[in-house]
Protein backbone atom coordinates (compact mmCIF):
# COMPACT_ATOMS: atom_id res chain seq x y z
CA UNK A 1 0.00 0.00 0.00
CA UNK A 2 2.17 2.80 -1.38
CA UNK A 3 0.66 6.47 -0.43
CA UNK A 4 0.43 6.89 -4.59
CA UNK A 5 -2.14 3.71 -4.50
CA UNK A 6 -3.91 5.36 -2.00
CA UNK A 7 -4.44 8.90 -3.42
CA UNK A 8 -5.52 7.01 -7.02
CA UNK A 9 -8.21 5.15 -5.16
CA UNK A 10 -9.53 8.22 -3.40
CA UNK A 11 -9.72 10.25 -6.62
CA UNK A 12 -10.70 7.49 -8.66
CA UNK A 13 -13.65 6.97 -5.74
CA UNK A 14 -14.32 11.20 -5.98
CA UNK A 15 -14.67 10.47 -10.47
CA UNK A 16 -17.19 8.35 -9.86
CA UNK A 17 -19.25 9.40 -7.02
CA UNK A 18 -19.06 12.73 -9.28
CA UNK A 19 -20.44 11.32 -12.48
CA UNK A 20 -22.50 8.85 -11.14
CA UNK A 21 -24.22 11.79 -9.00
CA UNK A 22 -24.59 13.41 -11.95
CA UNK A 23 -26.76 11.18 -13.93
CA UNK A 24 -29.14 9.95 -10.42
CA UNK A 25 -29.92 13.71 -9.41
CA UNK A 26 -32.81 15.53 -10.40
CA UNK A 27 -31.75 19.06 -10.15
CA UNK A 28 -29.87 20.16 -12.94
CA UNK A 29 -27.81 22.66 -11.23
CA UNK A 30 -26.75 19.78 -8.44
CA UNK A 31 -25.69 17.54 -11.42
CA UNK A 32 -23.23 20.76 -12.47
CA UNK A 33 -21.54 21.02 -9.26
CA UNK A 34 -20.89 17.27 -9.45
CA UNK A 35 -19.51 17.16 -12.38
CA UNK A 36 -17.45 20.30 -11.32
CA UNK A 37 -16.30 17.79 -8.66
CA UNK A 38 -15.55 15.15 -10.93
CA UNK A 39 -13.58 17.23 -13.17
CA UNK A 40 -11.53 18.53 -9.68
CA UNK A 41 -10.57 14.88 -9.46
CA UNK A 42 -9.57 14.46 -12.37
CA UNK A 43 -7.02 17.29 -12.13
CA UNK A 44 -5.80 15.17 -9.20
CA UNK A 45 -4.98 12.36 -11.38
CA UNK A 46 -3.27 14.41 -13.38
CA UNK A 47 -0.94 15.48 -10.55
CA UNK A 48 -0.34 11.92 -9.50
CA UNK A 49 0.99 11.40 -13.70
CA UNK A 50 3.44 14.21 -13.12
CA UNK A 51 1.47 16.43 -15.08
CA UNK A 52 1.43 19.77 -13.29
CA UNK A 53 1.13 21.99 -15.87
CA UNK A 54 -2.24 19.43 -17.36
CA UNK A 55 -3.87 19.84 -13.99
CA UNK A 56 -3.51 23.77 -13.26
CA UNK A 57 -5.30 24.01 -17.06
CA UNK A 58 -7.84 21.19 -16.45
CA UNK A 59 -8.55 23.33 -13.20
CA UNK A 60 -9.12 26.45 -14.89
CA UNK A 61 -10.75 25.53 -18.11
CA UNK A 62 -12.84 22.50 -16.61
CA UNK A 63 -14.02 23.21 -13.21
CA UNK A 64 -13.87 27.05 -13.82
CA UNK A 65 -14.84 28.34 -17.64
CA UNK A 66 -16.66 25.18 -18.79
CA UNK A 67 -19.27 24.40 -15.33
CA UNK A 68 -19.51 28.53 -15.34
CA UNK A 69 -20.56 28.11 -18.98
CA UNK A 70 -23.12 25.31 -17.70
CA UNK A 71 -24.77 27.11 -15.41
CA UNK A 72 -25.39 30.11 -17.86
CA UNK A 73 -26.51 27.51 -20.04
CA UNK A 74 -29.31 26.12 -17.67
CA UNK A 75 -30.10 29.78 -16.41
CA UNK A 76 -30.60 31.10 -20.18
CA UNK A 77 -32.86 27.82 -21.08
CA UNK A 78 -34.93 26.84 -18.11
CA UNK A 79 -36.07 28.62 -14.94
CA UNK A 80 -37.41 25.27 -12.68
CA UNK A 81 -34.22 23.80 -12.95
CA UNK A 82 -35.82 20.53 -12.71
CA UNK A 83 -35.94 17.30 -15.14
CA UNK A 84 -38.43 15.35 -15.32
CA UNK A 85 -37.75 12.15 -16.41
CA UNK A 86 -40.10 10.20 -19.20
CA UNK A 87 -40.23 6.31 -18.45
CA UNK A 88 -38.24 5.03 -20.76
CA UNK A 89 -37.28 1.30 -19.50
CA UNK A 90 -36.71 -0.50 -22.70
CA UNK A 91 -34.09 2.19 -23.89
CA UNK A 92 -32.44 2.61 -21.03
CA UNK A 93 -31.80 -1.05 -20.33
CA UNK A 94 -30.46 -1.15 -23.99
CA UNK A 95 -28.29 1.55 -23.67
CA UNK A 96 -27.06 0.28 -20.52
CA UNK A 97 -26.39 -3.45 -22.10
CA UNK A 98 -24.35 -1.18 -25.00
CA UNK A 99 -22.26 0.20 -22.50
CA UNK A 100 -21.64 -2.78 -20.50
CA UNK A 101 -20.60 -4.25 -23.58
CA UNK A 102 -18.33 -2.11 -24.93
CA UNK A 103 -16.32 -1.32 -20.93
CA UNK A 104 -16.21 -5.48 -20.96
CA UNK A 105 -14.71 -5.34 -24.25
CA UNK A 106 -12.29 -2.30 -23.04
CA UNK A 107 -11.31 -4.32 -20.13
CA UNK A 108 -10.66 -7.62 -21.74
CA UNK A 109 -8.76 -5.75 -24.60
CA UNK A 110 -6.85 -3.27 -21.85
CA UNK A 111 -5.99 -6.54 -19.85
CA UNK A 112 -4.30 -8.41 -22.49
CA UNK A 113 -2.23 -6.24 -24.26
CA UNK A 114 1.47 -6.47 -23.23
CA UNK A 115 2.33 -2.59 -22.46
CA UNK A 116 5.24 -3.50 -20.69
CA UNK A 117 6.69 -1.99 -17.66
CA UNK A 118 8.31 1.66 -18.13
CA UNK A 119 7.76 4.90 -16.45
CA UNK A 120 9.13 7.87 -17.59
CA UNK A 121 10.10 10.03 -15.00
CA UNK A 122 9.42 14.07 -15.32
CA UNK A 123 11.16 16.20 -13.15
CA UNK A 124 9.18 17.84 -11.24
CA UNK A 125 10.31 21.21 -11.40
CA UNK A 126 10.97 21.39 -15.35
CA UNK A 127 7.46 20.03 -16.39
CA UNK A 128 5.49 23.56 -17.92
CA UNK A 129 9.04 24.30 -18.88
CA UNK A 130 9.05 21.58 -20.99
CA UNK A 131 5.98 21.81 -22.61
CA UNK A 132 6.75 24.96 -23.30
CA UNK A 133 9.62 23.75 -25.52
CA UNK A 134 7.72 21.27 -27.49
CA UNK A 135 4.71 23.95 -27.98
CA UNK A 136 6.74 26.32 -29.52
CA UNK A 137 9.29 24.32 -31.64
CA UNK A 138 7.73 20.84 -32.77
CA UNK A 139 4.13 21.55 -32.40
CA UNK A 140 4.27 25.42 -33.05
CA UNK A 141 2.26 25.37 -36.36
CA UNK A 142 -0.86 23.31 -34.70
CA UNK A 143 -0.40 25.95 -31.65
CA UNK A 144 -1.12 28.63 -33.90
CA UNK A 145 -3.83 27.20 -35.64
CA UNK A 146 -5.48 26.31 -32.51
CA UNK A 147 -5.65 30.35 -31.91
CA UNK A 148 -7.21 30.60 -34.99
CA UNK A 149 -10.00 27.63 -33.88
CA UNK A 150 -10.55 29.62 -30.75
CA UNK A 151 -11.59 32.74 -33.02
CA UNK A 152 -13.58 31.29 -34.90
CA UNK A 153 -15.55 29.77 -31.89
CA UNK A 154 -15.28 32.63 -30.62
CA UNK A 155 -17.00 34.47 -33.18
CA UNK A 156 -19.35 31.59 -34.51
CA UNK A 157 -21.13 31.46 -30.84
CA UNK A 158 -21.77 35.05 -30.76
CA UNK A 159 -22.91 35.11 -34.22
CA UNK A 160 -24.91 31.64 -33.52
CA UNK A 161 -26.82 32.95 -29.78
CA UNK A 162 -27.63 36.69 -31.49
CA UNK A 163 -31.05 37.57 -31.25
CA UNK A 164 -31.83 37.03 -34.52
CA UNK A 165 -32.47 40.29 -36.70
CA UNK A 166 -36.67 41.06 -36.25
CA UNK A 167 -36.55 42.99 -39.80
CA UNK A 168 -36.02 40.34 -42.04
CA UNK B 1 1.12 -2.37 -4.63
CA UNK B 2 1.55 0.49 -7.23
CA UNK B 3 0.11 1.75 -9.51
CA UNK B 4 0.05 0.61 -13.29
CA UNK B 5 -0.94 1.77 -17.12
CA UNK B 6 -3.77 -0.57 -16.30
CA UNK B 7 -5.47 0.85 -13.69
CA UNK B 8 -5.65 4.39 -15.17
CA UNK B 9 -6.07 2.72 -18.92
CA UNK B 10 -9.76 0.92 -16.59
CA UNK B 11 -10.67 4.51 -14.79
CA UNK B 12 -10.19 6.16 -18.00
CA UNK B 13 -13.14 2.93 -20.32
CA UNK B 14 -15.39 3.27 -16.76
CA UNK B 15 -15.71 6.73 -16.95
CA UNK B 16 -15.74 7.16 -21.09
CA UNK B 17 -18.79 4.36 -20.04
CA UNK B 18 -20.61 6.41 -18.04
CA UNK B 19 -20.43 9.66 -20.31
CA UNK B 20 -21.80 6.92 -22.89
CA UNK B 21 -24.60 6.12 -20.92
CA UNK B 22 -25.59 9.40 -19.71
CA UNK B 23 -25.26 10.73 -23.23
CA UNK B 24 -27.74 8.31 -24.73
CA UNK B 25 -30.21 8.28 -21.60
CA UNK B 26 -30.46 11.83 -20.61
CA UNK B 27 -32.99 14.25 -21.65
CA UNK B 28 -31.79 17.59 -21.34
CA UNK B 29 -29.39 18.81 -24.22
CA UNK B 30 -26.92 20.52 -21.71
CA UNK B 31 -26.40 17.53 -19.79
CA UNK B 32 -26.26 15.35 -22.84
CA UNK B 33 -23.50 18.20 -23.49
CA UNK B 34 -21.49 17.90 -20.52
CA UNK B 35 -21.85 13.45 -20.69
CA UNK B 36 -19.82 14.47 -24.23
CA UNK B 37 -17.18 16.36 -21.71
CA UNK B 38 -16.94 13.66 -19.58
CA UNK B 39 -15.93 11.17 -22.11
CA UNK B 40 -13.74 13.44 -23.49
CA UNK B 41 -12.24 13.47 -20.24
CA UNK B 42 -11.89 10.04 -20.06
CA UNK B 43 -9.13 10.44 -23.39
CA UNK B 44 -7.04 13.28 -21.66
CA UNK B 45 -6.43 10.55 -18.93
CA UNK B 46 -5.66 7.90 -21.25
CA UNK B 47 -3.40 10.80 -23.10
CA UNK B 48 -1.62 11.56 -20.08
CA UNK B 49 -1.87 7.89 -18.74
CA UNK B 50 0.40 7.29 -21.85
CA UNK B 51 2.91 10.38 -21.86
CA UNK B 52 4.34 8.93 -18.30
CA UNK B 53 3.76 5.07 -18.81
CA UNK B 54 3.87 4.69 -22.32
CA UNK B 55 6.31 2.38 -24.37
CA UNK B 56 7.36 5.64 -25.67
CA UNK B 57 6.87 7.76 -23.12
CA UNK B 58 7.37 11.68 -23.48
CA UNK B 59 5.79 14.75 -22.91
CA UNK B 60 3.68 14.66 -26.38
CA UNK B 61 0.82 12.95 -24.83
CA UNK B 62 0.40 15.87 -22.13
CA UNK B 63 0.83 18.57 -25.16
CA UNK B 64 -2.26 16.58 -26.92
CA UNK B 65 -4.00 16.88 -24.03
CA UNK B 66 -3.58 20.28 -23.95
CA UNK B 67 -5.14 20.79 -27.53
CA UNK B 68 -7.87 18.07 -26.97
CA UNK B 69 -8.75 20.41 -23.35
CA UNK B 70 -8.87 23.85 -26.18
CA UNK B 71 -10.63 21.90 -28.37
CA UNK B 72 -13.38 21.20 -26.13
CA UNK B 73 -13.64 24.17 -24.86
CA UNK B 74 -14.73 25.57 -27.97
CA UNK B 75 -16.61 22.84 -28.38
CA UNK B 76 -19.39 23.71 -25.20
CA UNK B 77 -19.08 27.49 -26.37
CA UNK B 78 -20.32 26.21 -29.75
CA UNK B 79 -22.74 23.95 -28.28
CA UNK B 80 -24.63 25.83 -26.19
CA UNK B 81 -24.87 28.73 -28.78
CA UNK B 82 -26.85 26.30 -30.69
CA UNK B 83 -28.44 25.07 -27.47
CA UNK B 84 -30.06 28.75 -27.04
CA UNK B 85 -30.57 29.20 -30.66
CA UNK B 86 -32.94 25.86 -30.26
CA UNK B 87 -34.30 27.21 -27.12
CA UNK B 88 -35.37 30.49 -28.81
CA UNK B 89 -37.04 28.39 -31.55
CA UNK B 90 -38.43 25.62 -29.80
CA UNK B 91 -38.79 26.83 -26.38
CA UNK B 92 -37.40 23.23 -25.20
CA UNK B 93 -34.32 21.60 -24.39
CA UNK B 94 -35.08 17.88 -24.28
CA UNK B 95 -33.43 16.65 -27.09
CA UNK B 96 -36.15 13.65 -28.12
CA UNK B 97 -38.75 16.79 -28.60
CA UNK B 98 -36.24 18.23 -31.25
CA UNK B 99 -37.60 15.80 -34.00
CA UNK B 100 -38.19 18.18 -37.18
CA UNK B 101 -36.32 16.06 -39.71
CA UNK B 102 -38.17 12.90 -38.20
CA UNK B 103 -42.08 14.37 -38.93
Amino acid sequence: MSGEFIAFFVLAICIFAGAVFMLFMNNVVHMVFSIAFTFLSIAGIYVLLQAEFVAVVQVIVYTGAISILAVFGIMLTRHDGKEEEKKRSGHTIFALLVVVAFIGLIIWSVQGAPWGDHAADYDQMQNTKEIGKALFTQYVIPFELTSVLLLVALVGSIILAKEEDKSE
Amino acid sequence: MTVSLVSYLLLAAMLFGIGLFGALTKRNAIVVLFCIELMLNAVNINLVAFAKYGVNANITGQVFSLFTITVAAAEVAVGLAILIALYRNRATVNVDEYDTMKR
